[in-house]
């Protein structure tokens, strides 16, 4: 029975028990609502809670369990011999799995019937032909072994999946019978369904838990992972980047520190163009610009905002690089080889930061009390004096958590830096060089066809989790200046 | 009285408020310095983005048109019946066509030799076209028929000055020489830049092919993509807004849920993209590829933007409502659902879409989880289909069009970031006019 079928019974089951429930409530007051304790769509609601809640949760936990509960079976029932010379167990399931896929395509297209299936045999048929027939491509011929625990997986699975229809079913019929029967004038349903809601709430409230839960373990099993194949000291300390996809282990030079320097001098290239640019614009659109001005030129700059990185991205590789190098290339200067280079990315990243600085310094600007202002204008004190020596120093920490902020996003870019920056990871003080990041060696690690066991595909965790300790860092630092040395007004 | 004031040599006073000294023309100067930098500021800021639109406009529009060689001939029923007697069918109809170039050539009073071989590097082998055209269509023999031939993407990179005389190097695809026909028959009108459909709803090409590669296929893609984080985002986001804001008591996991929240605005996007590929596709097994993951993952993403703006339209709403509910006779949950979220639903929705819209935007985390642009070959064949198979988004295919080596998809980068930007500005303007119309100031 397929899922959808199954989600489809229960939702009917409900439908029917808040039919039901409602109806039995209101029987129970002989047909006036008045004398119930809730409305009757309560009641309704309850029997439907009842039918929907515990039914998809052994749904859940079912489907969550029935993977582990057939693969260790098929495991246990393989032989010994089964995994090769240059082979795994995981390799050997993974080809059970396509096998077994294969097999329910095969049976889907009608190539052979179910029993076909069951009994298919090695030695009378090229497992790897039939399945090629209907589209599936397998890497190598099938043995006996694999196939039998394909065949094994298949129907376990089978079995297993009838045996949660039925239970589910059952369990969303107890259900909604139990909520029907509880349907009574004298029953409190409103209380017992908010209290219901109440858990949907909380458990939505708490997704953003889940999440970050979710991207710890996801970083953190693989960085294990990965330090188990590689030493955490080349990686930490290395000054080399050579990963090789060939030459598989051993041969790769993992260092971070080329990475490392490559994001910082790219942020801090951007952080140079954003943050005077920003803080000056923040500064005239509060303390000079009248509300014309600020109406029209506010909502324009923040457009830079509102523009997707992959636009900047397109920008710094097409037009601002070629343009740089019509510049300090090698026709005029002979700065700069090509048009990727930390300059090009530095400046196009600070372009993209300039609202991100301007506005957040606005508010801070803003909030800086009116009187401030005044008792320095009584005291003689030019416009731009009262803003250097007055508001900038009480809207300093506001201004250092921006910068900080605007940092953080600097340094987790990614496609500025993939399409702008180049791909070679140097040490070097030079701007017009092309460098990379860490966030661009992700991309460049994880896509393609990479082997998820090799330690160039695992390092892209760890440079993940580098990079999510890095900008975690640097937002709680940014709060943590921002809460202390906050001028407390009022 | 002292003397100095009776003196007569002080009636014009050292300084005063008529008579500007020194010092305060150096304060006036840092004054309107200090000014002007601001305004400058402002204006750099402002240059940066007319240079980002003038130079996405100019470099996109040509990817919405495509070079074709129009030419108008009639095929008399001899012509037809001895082309299909002969054994080089096609071959036979490319003379035809060939000739009947050369008398317009002609009419049009220009005189430049030329073979079909020629023929062939600029428009390709038309005779297979012609003669599937008159075979479908026998009724036309005889009659004038226009044709519209798309020339290849050399001649198209010439025409749009991507391709220069100085840069070309002679290959079998497209001979200088060829340039001489190719700008005779731009003066004789016929090869002429024509609006294509192709370009917003074709699907992605191979590597070789940039003039026929569209967009159709991602701008799918990422339809199916913001269905899945409209539908799982904007419910979560609001219970959870409704929780936090409504419900959540002062204790350490309410705390915990915040502090969460805010450092998850802040994360990159690219670390959202591990965790689909880790959890999603890793771990649960999930298809790669598939625009259901994409919209997992970047309901995760967006969920922090809706829940900030839905709580602060949720704490917009005056607490007079609440009590009001409240007092005659509905519980806390009626007075929230009934009361106080169909007032603040404007800000919530303006909320929704402009986290969509940077959703929609977003390409760091499609690329790690295999939404990258030559998956996008073909259209999904039905609506499940259309979260399951392997397709890309469109900013995924922006960036692997940028990526590829032909400048010729430059191009078509640069026309998809214009059809990127088109809906941006259309869910954003909804967005404004949704507050305009909606909001109320209590």
């Amino acid at each position: 029975m397929p899922f959808s079928w199954l989600v489809l019974i229960i939702f009917a089951i409900a439908a029917a028990g808040y039919v039901l429930g409602r109806k039995r409530a209101l029987n129970s007051a002989s047909g006036d609502s008045r004398n119930l304790h809730s409305l009757p769509s309560y009641y309704g609601a309850h029997a439907a809670m009842w039918a929907i809640v515990p039914a998809t949760a052994v749904l859940l936990v079912w489907m969550l369990a029935q993977p582990f509960f057939v693969n260790a079976r098929v495991l246990a029932s393989l032989p010994d011999t089964v995994v090769t010379e240059g082979s795994s167990i995981g390799l050997v399931m993974s080809d059970i799995r396509r096998v077994a896929d294969g097999l329910d395509e095969a049976v889907l297209q009608g190539a052979m019937t179910r029993a076909e299936a069951a009994s298919l045999d090695t030695d009378t048929t090229d497992v790897r032909d039939v399945l090629g027939s209907v589209g599936v491509a397998l890497g190598s011929a099938v043995n006996a072994d694999v196939l039998s625990g394909a065949q094994l997986y298949r129907a376990l699975n089978g079995t297993a999946t009838t045996l949660m229809s039925w239970l589910v079913v059952l369990i969303a019929l107890g259900g909604a019978a139990y909520g029907y029967s509880k349907s009574h004038a004298d029953f409190r349903a409103r209380n017992t369904v908010e209290r219901g809601i109440l858990a949907l709430l909380i458990f939505a409230a708490s997704i953003a838990i889940l999440t970050t839960i979710g991207i710890l373990f996801a970083l953190l099993f693989n960085t294990i992972e990965f330090f188990k194949l590689y030493p955490a000291r080349d990686f930490f300390f290395g000054t080399n980047w050579a990963p090789s996809f060939s030459g598989r282990g051993g041969a790769s030079d993992l260092g971070v520190l080329p990475l490392l320097w490559g994001t910082f001098y790219i942020s801090l290239i951007a952080l140079l163009v954003a943050v005077p640019i920003g803080l000056f614009s923040a500064i005239y659109l509060s303390e000079y610009a009248g509300p014309r001005v600020r109406g029209i030129a506010k909502p324009l700059i923040e457009i830079l905002a509102g523009i997707p990185t992959i636009v900047y991205g397109l920008f710094a590789l097409l037009t601002v690089g070629p343009l740089l190098v019509s510049m300090f290339g090698k026709d005029t200067l002979g700065w700069m080889q090509g048009g990727t280079a930390v300059i090009t990315a530095g400046l196009v990243m600070g372009i993209m930061l300039i609202p991100f600085v301007s506005s957040l310094s606005d508010d801070i600007i803003n909030a800086v009390p009116q009187s401030l202002r005044d008792g320095s204008y009584g005291l003689g004190a030019t416009q731009s004096e009262t803003i250097r020596q007055v508001i900038l120093p009480a809207a300093l920490p506001g201004i250092v958590g921006a910068i900080l902020l605007a940092a953080s996003r600097a340094i987790g870019e990614t496609m500025i830096v993939v399409l702008g920056a180049g791909a070679a990871a140097r040490l070097s003080m030079n701007p017009f060089d092309a460098m990379t990041t860490i966030t661009a060696k992700i991309v460049s690690q994880l896509t393609g066809d990479a082997d998820f066991a090799s330690p160039e595909a695992l390092v892209a965790f760890a440079l993940g989790m580098t990079l999510f300790v890095l900008t975690l860092g640097l937002n709680i630092f940014a709060l943590y200046i921002v809460r202390k040395y906050r001028e407390q007004y009022d | 009285m002292t003397d100095a004031s009776m003196s007569p040599e002080s009636v014009a006073p050292k300084s005063g408020l008529a008579t500007i000294d020194a010092r305060t023309r150096k304060r006036n100067a840092a004054e309107k310095r200090f000014r002007l930098y601001g305004m400058a500021a402002i204006g750099v800021g402002l240059l940066f983005l007319v240079f980002l639109f003038s130079s996405i406009l100019r470099s996109g529009l040509p990817a919405f048109t495509q070079t074709v060689l129009d030419i108008e001939f009639v095929l008399t029923s001899e012509q037809f019946d001895t082309a299909e007697s002969k054994m080089m069918k096609t071959g036979e109809y490319q003379n035809i066509f060939v000739a009947a170039l050369q008398e317009q050539l002609e009419a049009s009073g220009l005189e430049v030799a030329f073979d079909a071989k020629a023929i062939e590097r600029i428009v390709g082998k038309p005779g297979g076209t012609i003669r599937s055209f008159f075979l479908e269509n026998p009724d036309r023999i005889g009659t004038p028929v226009s044709f519209e031939l798309a020339a290849s993407s050399r001649v198209d990179g010439y025409l749009n000055g991507r391709v220069t005389r100085d840069t070309i190097v002679d290959s079998r695809f497209l001979m200088t020489t060829d340039l001489d026909l190719v700008d005779a028959l731009r003066d004789a009108g016929i090869i002429h830049g024509a609006f294509t459909w192709n370009f917003i709803t074709g699907t992605d090409s191979g590597v070789d092919n940039p003039g026929g590669a569209g967009l159709g296929a991602s701008v799918i893609g990422s339809f199916f993509m913001m269905l899945v984080v409209l539908f799982l985002s904007l419910p979560i986001g609001v219970a959870a807004s409704i929780y936090l804001e409504e419900f959540a008591p002062k204790n350490r996991w309410t705390d915990l849920i915040e502090v969460n929240i805010s450092n998850l605005a802040a994360v990159p996007s690219i670390v959202f993209g591990i965790l689909g590929l880790a959890v999603f596709i890793q771990f649960a097994g999930m298809p790669q590829s598939a625009p259901l993951v994409g919209g997992l993952v970047l309901t995760l993403m967006t969920l922090p933007t809706i829940i900030i703006s839905t709580r602060a339209s949720l704490a917009a709403v005056p607490p007079s409502i609440r009590d009001a509910a409240l007092g005659v006779g509905a519980s806390k949950m009626q007075s929230v659902f009934h009361h106080v979220l169909p007032l603040a639903m404007p800000g919530i929705l303006t909320g929704t879409i402009i986290g969509l819209a940077q959703a929609l935007g977003e390409t760091a985390p499609l690329l790690l989880i295999g939404m990258v642009g030559f998956v996008a070959r073909e259209y999904p064949e039905g609506f499940i289909s259309g979260f399951t198979d392997a397709n890309s988004a469109m900013p995924a295919q922006i960036y692997t069009w940028a990526s590829r080596a032909d400048p010729g998809f430059y191009e078509k980068a640069w026309g998809g970031i214009i059809i990127l930007l088109l809906f941006l500005i259309t869910m954003n303007a909804i967005a404004v006019v949704l507050r305009r119309r909606f909001e109320r100031r209590w």
